[in-house]
């Protein structure tokens, strides 16, 4: 038969093929765990490697004996079957040997098993919230705590559609990063608003499900500086694909130096529920909270993507009683993607939006939604 | 297969009363005829959720989105799996059921052979209301296979479609399995003892246990699902003092035996063809009874290792680790057992038996990644991956499609009389086993480097990987197009089939039935020696 | 219970079925009325077109499919072979049945055992639900409304009582057909449904109690949803088993059935009992404890 050897050789041609039309990936393709930046990472690297290496002996040793047993005892070249087909010891054997190479494999994954769990004496504690599509931070213990952020994909739209180059972090680039001192202790309490998301760095081995209504925690370490990349890891919902998490970390210098300036960033910039602001100081406001909270559902257009994600220009809630809105944004749907916002914005943002989306697009009622209205309805 | 209703549509009269034309179709109570519906049935499924993993994979040809939108994409990935699973795979082994048991067992039928007829009827009807679900409006959910909650709470109205499919599947699983049960409990033929069947029959039996074990939970927790939805309970909802992870837990107590139910027939089918092609009787018989009720029992204790990244306690993620690697020495023993039947026989590589030796050889490396997962460290690095979607490919279409290939092969003389054409049957085995590692085999390089599972679009470093991927997926699928005709083909204008066209096969559908196999065999029962 | 059909036991015939057309008709039923549901569900009123359309056709369906296997029944079709594969598939079918159960007192245990403690305890306290206590029952810390969780010892009990004196009165039922008494027979075989049709009367007057004036419901969080759930499968169990109990009266009316040959009413024991136990499960755990 010599379709074997013509098959070898389309294989080969696809692979290289596909090689060079991937102009992109210039870089070798990846094949492995990304390389670690923390202690649980590098065990499990090496408990990985470890393991292969076993299988993999298994595997040839297993099938290094078949294909010499198929080889050997052809028909084609006269083979005649025995008949046996039982044999008590060997049975015993190849049930006893695997176990024993289980037991062999289990003791030191247990012992990862439990450091990976032990989430105490932590010396920052994060509390990571799941939205869709995009994460909350909230420092809630130790140097930099107060500080809060959300984390959104900045990588344009331009880019995932094709109409500009992709830049080298596509789809791996956020507006806020999360930013954590080297060698530190971090706790990471992960929840969720809406669905189950999953929160997902690699080099720190570190995975958790963001699971809504429900706190569950993990730690890390890291032990380099850098910036590392991933995204969230469990399908929720449409853009599940692009919700990446970005962690900076740095020296612990640096990190000084960046909580402080969070800290007088947030004391400027802070909104007051209190005061009265003008249309146009809203509207362009909430421009920008749109842009950032609403166009993956109902689009910069204000069209949607009826029928999942209804516009918002012409909508009956948006030209109708101001307060029905108000109760909307802040509640949510349950039941459909509509999330609750009011513990991702506050007052003036949501005063904001709401301003906007009431004067964008063909709607025009001309009001200005005050801060201390929504916040006379939040419950 | 419809050589079948040619050479026999006499012998089916002398039942007097049947039906004509299609209605003979609808309204049979034999178990060939609905062997044969439900062989077509998986192959239409095959094809329908292949075209949707075609569409995938051209979307994942490069970054960027290219062809479907995201929420798009989600429908087509939840739906390639559910009808991969209940439409392709499971379908096809509950046909070899039917053709094969009554055959082997010397039973005359079904033992309730109007409600195989059933078993089979409600699955081209679920089968719609899956595809149905992609014109309501909002679309299929696209919350993957899995169905988790929350998400299912948010989808529009083909998730209630999806619902109540699960639930007719569910049923006709039910049926099915309880079918299966009585037939080799109640009707082998006199002789024929448990310990002498064919172990085709004895997987049968015990994946019909895991069947009816498994499915109504299944049907509970969709069940929940929709009155979530549509009637206030708060079964998964924090704030009503359910949970979400009480969804997973039910789910994957259904979910982990179902990969055995789809394993098991496979294996089944396994240990037919190569005793057959070695000549030799299959070693270890009864160590392969006795390992794959172990595997069966044991796989209802591991459910939770696909729940590693929900934040179990660290006792829970050991038990369900433990536990889960336990399972990998009895699947050891089917192994050797397998190796062991070759080992000294004569062997011989028709296309069944190329795709018995495609099977042993992938289905073991899909299982040595499964051991990977098995890690609760390693998982939480792999769990949600293309890591994962590559090891249970490697077990369900390398194990389960091409064991399913390997039965149709060795099978088809016996039902049609009809040989296929041996050398198109071999170009079929290579050029599947190639495109199938190409596709599949990339795919751990994607994981182990951390490309989420379930994502339209995906960072440039894992384009090279993907492009290839996608190549293999396209050769795959044309290669399957080339299934088609062969089999056509062999109906059309075969060869006759010898009696008996596998020497080494010697189970009595093999050794007591004419081949074909007439419209009704064994209507008194054989006496067995 | 069942066993393996001896060469002793086994005519040389097993009874194969001509083909018919009910199973794909129960197919189209069940079709129309999950496409049906799924409209009602989504506030299509419409759909209950479909829904009852299907309904009428799944019920003519079993009339005629059941009206067959009786008539074969009858007829002398079914020897002592058929008759042992009847047995193991009904036992197997109330397996698939006690799995179905299994899952939903799975929600429950996990509900009391895992997610109220879990949504109390210090960490979710302090970060998500302030002040969320671990007891039971409960609704959740999202549900704001008070509630009166169903008592024991009321209604319950009485439930009890009825269906466990309803399995009594079955098996007496089942004594006298054995013993060809068929006036013992059709007396305590109505009684037993009377017992049935009674605890239902008084379920359905504790589900309107409950709404009415204990402010429980299907929506009160997870308790109201697990109370509901099993209680109500458990119901819907009750009323099937009711059905089938007064075919088979009608049956016995007609004078079918022998002594020896009357697997039919068996399998409607075999599940009535089953339903009891269930509902034993259901008293202690879900009223009790
Ligand atoms: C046919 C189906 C099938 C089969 C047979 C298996 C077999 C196994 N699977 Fe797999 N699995 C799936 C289908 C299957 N799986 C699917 C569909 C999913 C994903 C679902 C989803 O999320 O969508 C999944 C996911 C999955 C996970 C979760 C991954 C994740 O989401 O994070 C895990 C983790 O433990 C796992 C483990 C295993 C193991 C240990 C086996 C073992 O049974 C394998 C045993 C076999 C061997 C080990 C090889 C032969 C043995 C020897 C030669 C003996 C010597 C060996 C040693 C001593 C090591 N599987
Ligand atoms: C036994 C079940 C089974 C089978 C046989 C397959 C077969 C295939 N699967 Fe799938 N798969 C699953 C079960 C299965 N899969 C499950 C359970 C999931 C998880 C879903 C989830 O995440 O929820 C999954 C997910 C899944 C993914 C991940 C999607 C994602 O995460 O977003 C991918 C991606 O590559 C994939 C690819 C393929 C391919 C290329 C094939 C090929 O083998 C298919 C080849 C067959 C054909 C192509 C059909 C025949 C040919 C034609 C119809 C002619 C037309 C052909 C051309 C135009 C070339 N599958
Ligand atoms: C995750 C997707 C998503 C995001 C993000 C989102 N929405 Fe919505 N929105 C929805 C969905 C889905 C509905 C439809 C709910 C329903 O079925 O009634 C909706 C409905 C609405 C409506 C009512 C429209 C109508 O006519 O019924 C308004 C107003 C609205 N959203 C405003 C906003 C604003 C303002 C923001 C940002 C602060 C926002 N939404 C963010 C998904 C989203
Ligand atoms: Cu968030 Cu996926
Ligand atoms: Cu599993």
């Amino acid at each position: 038969m010599t379709a074997p050897g013509l098959l070898t050789a389309l294989l080969y041609g696809c692979v290289l093929a596909a090689a060079v039309s991937s102009g992109n990936a210039e870089a070798a393709a990846p094949w492995n765990l990304q390389p670690a930046a923390s202690r649980l990472a590098a065990d499990i690297h090496d408990l990985h490697e470890w393991v292969m290496i076993l299988v993999t002996v298994i595997f040839v040793g297993v099938f290094g004996f078949m294909f010499w047993a198929v080889y050997a005892h052809r028909k084609s070249v006269g083979h005649k079957a025995a008949h046996f087909h039982e044999n008590t010891t060997v049975e015993i054997i190849w049930t006893v040997i695997p176990l024993i190479i289980l037991v062999v494999i289990a003791w030191p994954v247990t012992k990862t098993v439990i450091a990976q769990k032990d989430t105490s004496n932590a010396d920052i504690t994060i509390k990571v919230t799941g939205y869709q599509w995009k994460w909350g931070y909230d420092y809630i213990k130790g140097e930099g705590e107060g500080i809060s952020f959300i984390s959104t994909l900045s990588t344009p739209r331009d880019q995932i559609e094709g109409r500009a180059p992709k830049g080298e972090h596509y789809l791996l680039e956020v507006d806020n990063e999360l930013v954590v001192p080297i060698g530190k202790k971090v706790r990471v309490l992960t929840t969720a608003a809406d669905v189950i998301h999953s929160w997902w760095v690699p080099v720190f081995g570190a995975k958790q499900d963001a699971i809504p209504g429900f706190i569950r925690d993990i730690w890390f370490k890291a032990d380099k500086t850098g910036t590392f990349r991933s995204q969230c890891a469990e399908l929720c919902g449409k853009d599940h694909g692009f919700m990446p998490v970005v962690v900076r970390v740095v020296s612990a210098e640096d990190y000084t130096k960046w909580v402080a300036e969070q800290k007088k960033l947030a004391a400027a910039s802070a909104d007051d529920p209190n005061k009265s602001y003008t249309l146009d100081e809203l509207k362009a406001r909430g421009e920008k909270v749109y842009a950032a909270n609403c166009v993956a559902c109902h689009q910069a257009t204000g069209k949607g993507a009826p029928p999942a994600f209804p516009p918002l220009d012409g909508s009956k809630v948006v030209n109708g009683p101001k307060n029905d809105q108000i109760a909307l944004e802040l509640n949510g749907k349950p039941g459909t993607a509509m999330a609750a916002f009011d513990k991702q914005l506050n007052d003036v943002e949501l005063a904001a939006v709401i301003t906007f989306t009431r004067n964008a697009w063909g709607n025009k009622t001309g009001e200005a939604i005050q801060p201390s209205e929504v916040k006379a309805l939040r419950k | 297969m419809s050589a079948v209703i040619d050479s026999h549509g006499q012998a089916h009269d002398h039942h007097g009363g049947g039906y004509g034309g299609i209605m003979r179709w609808i309204t049979t109570t034999n178990h060939k005829d609905i062997g044969t519906l439900y062989l077509w049935f998986s192959f239409i499924m095959f094809m329908t959720g292949g075209a949707m993993a075609m569409v995938i994979r051209a979307e994942l040809f490069e970054p960027g989105l290219q062809f479907v939108n995201p929420d798009f994409f989600n429908q087509l990935t939840t739906m390639h799996g559910l009808i991969m699973v209940f439409g392709a795979i499971m379908p096809a082994f509950v046909g070899f059921a039917n053709w094969q048991i009554p055959m082997m067992i010397g039973a005359p039928d079904m033992a309730f052979a109007r409600m195989n007829n059933w078993s089979f009827w409600l699955l081209p009807f679920a089968a719609s209301m899956l595809m149905l679900s992609f014109f309501m409006p909002g679309g299929a959910p696209g919350v993957g296979w899995t169905l988790y909650a929350p998400l299912t709470v948010q989808m529009g109205m083909g998730m209630d479609l999806t619902i109540f499919a699960i639930h007719l599947l569910g049923m006709s699983s039910i049926m099915g399995s309880i079918n299966i049960i009585t037939t080799i409990l109640n009707m082998r033929a006199p002789g024929m003892t448990l310990m002498r069947m064919p172990l085709f029959c004895w997987t049968w039996l015990i994946t019909a246990y895991m069947l009816l074990a498994a499915m109504p939970v299944f049907a509970g927790a969709v069940t929940m699902t929709l009155t979530d939805r549509h009637f206030g309970t708060s079964f998964f909802n924090a704030a009503g003092g359910g949970d979400p992870v009480l969804y997973q837990h039910i789910f994957w107590f259904f979910g982990h035996p179902e990969v055995y139910i789809i394993a098991l027939p496979a294996f089944g089918v396994i240990s037919q063809v190569i005793p057959a092609f070695s000549r030799k009787p299959l070693f270890g018989y009864a160590s392969m009874v006795y390992a794959t009720s172990a595997i069966a029992i044991l796989s209802f204790m591991v459910w939770a290792h696909h729940m590693y990244t929900v934040g179990m306690p660290v006792t829970g993620q050991l038990f369900f680790m433990y536990a889960t690697m336990l399972i990998a020495a009895p699947t050891g023993v089917k192994v050797f057992n397998w190796v062991a039947t070759m080992w000294r026989g004569s062997l011989s590589f028709e296309t069944p038996m190329l795709f018995a030796c495609g099977f042993l050889f992938l289905f073991t490396l899909g299982g040595f990644t499964g051991l990977v997962l098995a890690l609760v460290p390693v998982d939480i690095q792999l769990q949600d991956t293309y890591y994962v979607v590559a090891h249970f490919h490697y077990v369900m279409v390398a194990g389960a499609l091409f064991s399913a290939f390997a039965g149709i092969y060795f099978w088809l003389p016996k039902w049609t009389g009809r040989m296929y054409d041996e050398t198109l049957g071999k170009w079929h085995f290579w050029l599947s086993m190639i495109f199938f590692n190409m596709i599949f085999f990339v795919q751990h390089f994607l994981g182990l480097a951390g490309m989420p599972r379930r994502i339209p679009d995906y960072p440039l470093m894992f384009e090279t990987w993907n492009k290839i991927s996608s190549i293999g997926a396209f050769g795959f699928g044309l290669t399957q197009l080339l299934f088609l005709y062969i089999v056509l083909k062999a109906i059309r204008s075969g060869e006759k089939a010898p009696q008996r066209p596998w020497e080494g096969a010697d189970s009595i559908d093999w050794t007591m039935i004419p081949t074909p196999a007439p419209y009704h065999t064994f209507e008194t029962p054989p006496v067995i020696k | 219970m069942a066993q393996t059909a001896t060469s002793a036991t086994r005519q040389q015939h097993y009874h194969v079925p001509q083909p018919m057309p009910w199973p794909i008709m129960g197919s189209t039923a069940l079709f129309l009325m999950a496409l049906g549901a799924t409209f009602v569900f989504n506030g299509s009123m419409g759909g209950w077109v479909s829904t009852s359309l299907g309904f009428m056709i799944l019920l003519y369906m079993m009339y005629r499919w059941f009206g067959d296997v009786i008539r074969e029944s009858e007829g002398g079709k079914y020897g002592r072979w058929e008759d042992l594969s009847f047995r193991w598939g009904m036992s197997w079918f109330i397996f698939s049945e006690v799995m179905f159960f299994a899952g939903f007192f799975g929600a429950l245990f996990w509900a009391r055992a895992m997610s109220v403690p879990d949504l109390s305890s210090l960490l979710s306290n302090e970060l998500l639900w302030p002040g969320f206590k671990n007891l039971w029952p409960s609704a959740g810390p999202g549900f704001a409304e008070k509630f009166t969780p169903m008592g024991a010892w009321g209604i319950p009990a009485i439930n009890t009582l009825l269906l466990l004196s309803s399995g009594v009165t079955l098996t007496i039922a089942h004594w006298g057909l054995v013993n060809n008494k068929r006036g013992q027979l059709n007396l305590f075989l109505f009684l037993t449904i009377a017992l049935g049709v009674t605890f239902l009367g008084l379920q359905i007057f504790e589900y309107g109690h409950a709404y009415s004036e204990l402010n429980l419901k299907l929506s009160t969080g997870v308790y109201g949803s697990t109370f509901f759930m099993l209680t109500g499968f458990h119901g819907f169990h009750v009323t099937i088993g009711a059905i089938m109990l007064t075919v088979m009266l009608f049956r016995c009316l007609s004078g079918h059935f022998k002594p020896d040959h009357h697997f039919a009413f068996e399998a409607v024991a075999w599940y009535w009992h089953f339903v009891d136990v269930v509902w034993l499960l259901l008293f202690i755990l879900v009223y009790w404890l």
